[in-house]
């Protein structure tokens, strides 16, 4: 397949994403917003032209111990869910961590908690950008803001995979997943061979031969002192990743008098608020942070050093916001939140308005 | 360029669609655009609408609170929808079901007998694609020709047959709006 | 005649499985494990399968499987092995993919994905260690735990309006149709080893030859959690648990 340029759902790029890039397979369970996900995969029948995997788990639970499964025999892999099912598969998502496995995940949020709604949040930041699961990890974060993203960062989140061995996250929200946008297809990528995944993964689970010693995949150590040599090693990992690879996108943030800062979809909102506001002759700023963990906090504190206010604009009661704070670190700096919860998404009025009570007119 | 657009209807009644053959028609000339829907339950039965953004430029926001033009095919649709259309934009709205007419003074409302020629043309399915030809009558956003290089394009070889009867339906729709 | 002339390769008539190392075994004395492993070990070197095989160990007192028996494995999340053991088959078909689980993690938090797997008939072995109680926690009931049996959670013995029926997860397995082959077994004596050994052979071959989804039980003592010398205890066995959980194919396709 040659590079395409296609009209398709944020979900439905994910899945043409996932074989294009060679992907080996995808283990999920259907959960609005993102069911088109596994659906594309069924209807495009790539076990008959890559030979990749699909397979409608019986669970997530289920699903996210095959993606484990098949990280550890050193094959590309993932799943994708909604919240609730992403919080079923914490677990998995711990264990995946502890084994340094290769995974890439994709939460297309929904409004929570609980079973809550099938429309757009982003409130499941936390749970992504600070670990979800037990113990002491973290997942890389990407957030796509359009179709293109979706599909680009399938390719992104492997590479970052591989290159840390740790799980990545692309955190969608149900907006982006919905949304049907031009997207540019890449052109189709081999499946790594069983001599490629021996050479880049030696520890991959693929039956012992004479030439190497039994592979083991696990994260269980009873003595505690190799426990906290594991736990020192994913942190260094964890170092190593947040100097080489934060990732976002300024705009407009040279001499801006307010700033803002939101990812995903409502980054893209706010896009459009603040063309409203430069109509009305206020100068706004947008830090959209592509990668949420490792946060981009030296680019948001930049932005915020010469400006009178910060607004944090999440589909959440704030989230992101902490990670903002952090990051400027001044306590007479204005850092304000608007978000909307359980599914309502502000259009770019709303956000204006919100600009204009919250820090212009304060 | 750049136009912003809601549909709105009943679910079922197609709204998602003409959205996607309009999104596509606009693909097919390298426009940027975007196709936002409401999602969920509600689009069986409910109420459906969606947003598409056809632009020379990179879309910012899918999600919007007013619109270049607004196309209503039932009256919930008509209420809600009415008061978001930017002034002097267009409003133009299918007969067929609606009890309350619009009253704003500061757009172009037209109101299209789609329902009617539906059924003159003997075809109930064309119903969409009549929409579709008055409201590009209205706002000329993309040709013709592409909606049909689109729908050949999307459209599986064995239902091309019906292309034909889409440019008929699309004229007719054109035939509506009477300057 | 001299010892040396004795200890030659001719007259010997035992040895351990190659596979299983020398690494010293953290099962109580008399415990089942030891000899299913040494099974598992001896037939996957006979069967010529050491580059082949592929074992996923559970999270109970088998946890530790793999530092027993020299080939590749995975450590699966409690209850989980069979989604696991699914996805390996599955992106390695030529591969022998078996699960090793006890019957708290197969039969308790496990069931789900155990008759799912089996549903679909993956191509993958579960051998399911069965002695009625969770032996790593500290002697708990399992689902397997027969009526009357005392454990740390049924002190004064299992009671059904408190706690349910034990559990036979075999019959579940067999009534489902991707399965091919559910038999139960006991390793209490040496025919009963051999028996339980073939059956194990049986379901690697069925794993091989993408039959279907096998599943051997074997059931098993656990005199620490019984609170009984292993030879009480398998006496035990034979007289209580094989009347609930009687030997035997249950189906074989």
């Amino acid at each position: 397949m040659k590079e395409e340029v296609k009209l398709m759902k944020g979900n439905e790029a994910l899945a043409h994403a996932a074989i294009r890039y060679g992907c080996d397979g995808y283990f999920g369970y259907p959960i609005t917003p993102q069911s088109e996900v596994l659906e594309t995969l069924m209807e495009e029948m790539p076990w008959e032209t890559t030979g990749m995997v699909v397979l409608q788990a019986e669970s997530e639970v289920a699903a996210i111990n095959m993606v484990y499964g098949g990280a550890a025999c050193g094959k590309t892999v993932f799943t994708s869910s909604s919240s609730p099912g992403v919080s079923l598969m914490q677990e998995g998502v711990s264990y995946i961590a502890a084994s340094e496995l290769p995974v890439l995940l994709i939460n297309v949020m929904r409004g929570g908690p609980g079973l809550g709604t099938i429309h757009p949040s982003q409130a499941d930041y936390f749970q992504a950008t600070k670990g979800g699961g037990h113990g002491d990890y973290h997942l890389i974060t990407l957030a796509p803001s359009t179709v293109q993203e979706m599909c680009d960062f399938v390719g992104l989140g492997w590479d970052l995979a591989f290159k840390y061995r740790t799980p990545a996250i692309i955190l969608a929200d149900g907006i982006v997943g919905q949304m049907m946008e031009k997207v540019i297809l890449p052109p189709q990528r081999p499946r790594r061979t069983d001599e490629e995944i021996k050479k880049l993964c030696p520890w991959a689970i693929t039956g012992k031969t004479s030439d190497r010693k039994k592979n083991i995949v696990t994260s269980l150590e009873l003595d505690t002192a190799i426990m906290e040599d594991n736990n020192e090693r994913f942190q260094r990992t964890y170092r190593k990743i947040e100097k080489a690879e934060k990732r976002y996108e300024a705009i407009g943030t040279d001499n801006c008098d307010f700033l803002i800062v939101a990812f995903g979809s409502m980054a893209r909102i706010c896009q459009k608020s603040i063309e409203l506001a430069a109509k009305a002759g206020v100068k706004i700023g947008l830090i959209r942070p592509i990668t949420l963990w490792p946060f981009p906090s030296e680019a948001v504190a930049e932005a915020a050093k010469n400006c009178k206010g910060v607004l944090v604009v999440e589909l959440n009661a704030g989230q992101m916001i902490e990670d903002v704070r952090l990051a400027i670190n001044d306590s007479n700096m204005p850092i304000e939140h608007y978000g909307r919860l359980g599914g309502i998404v502000p259009n770019p009025d709303e956000v204006f308005e919100a600009l204009n009570n919250q820090l212009i007119n304060k | 360029m750049k136009e912003e657009i809601i549909i709105a209807g009943f679910g079922g009644q197609g709204v998602l669609s003409m959205g996607k053959i309009l999104a596509y028609s606009g693909l097919m000339e390298d426009k940027e655009v975007t196709w936002m829907p409401s999602y969920g339950p509600e689009q069986r039965g409910g109420t459906a609408n969606v947003t598409v953004i056809l632009s020379d430029e990179k879309i910012s926001s899918p999600i919007l609170n007013s619109y270049d033009m607004a196309v209503v095919l039932n009256q919930q649709s008509l209420d809600k929808f009415e008061e978001k259309v930017k002034p002097g934009g267009i409003l133009m709205y299918d007969s067929y079901g609606i009890h309350t007419p619009p009253t704003r003074k500061d757009i172009k409302v037209y109101c299209v007998d789609a329902m009617d020629a539906t059924f003159d043309l003997g075809n109930n399915k064309a119903f969409n694609m009549i929409i579709l030809g008055a409201m590009l009558k209205l706002m000329p956003v993309v040709t013709i020709e592409s909606v049909l290089k689109g729908l050949k394009q999307t459209l599986p070889e064995r239902h091309h047959h019906l292309i034909p009867m889409n440019e008929e339906a699309l004229k007719k729709g054109m035939s509506l709006i009477k300057e | 005649m001299e010892l040396n002339d004795i200890i030659k390769p001719e007259n010997r008539v035992y040895q351990k499985p190659r596979l299983l190392n020398d690494n010293h075994m953290h099962y109580c004395p008399g415990c089942s494990h030891g000899v299913v492993h040494k099974i598992i070990a001896e037939l996957i070197e006979e069967m010529g399968l050491e580059d082949k095989a592929i074992g996923i160990a559970p999270v109970g007192c088998a946890v530790f499987a793999y530092n027993y028996i020299d080939i590749d494995w995975i450590e699966a999340a409690h209850g989980r092995a069979p989604a696991i053991a699914t996805a390996v088959k599955r992106l390695q078909p030529t591969k022998m993919v078996f699960t090793y689980q006890g019957d708290g993690d197969l039969a308790a938090i496990g069931t789900c994905e155990t008759i799912h797997a089996a549903n679909r008939g993956e191509n993958i072995v579960i051998i399911f260690i069965n002695n009625g109680i969770y032996g790593m926690t500290g002697g708990q009931m399992a689902p397997t735990t027969l009526l009357g049996m005392k454990t740390a959670t049924t002190p004064y013995g299992r009671r059904v309006d408190l706690n349910g029926y034990p559990l036979r997860i075999s019959e579940l397995v067999a009534a489902v149709d991707g399965s091919c082959y559910v038999t139960r077994q006991s390793v209490h004596t040496p025919a009963a080893v051999r028996k339980a050994k073939s059956a194990i052979k049986k379901a690697f071959e069925n794993s091989m030859a993408g039959k279907g989804t096998s599943l051997v039980e074997i059931v098993s003592t656990c005199n620490s959690g019984w609170k009984k010398s292993p030879a009480d205890s398998n006496k035990w066995m034979v007289e209580n648990m094989f009347a609930k959980y009687p030997m035997g194919d249950l189906k074989n396709v």
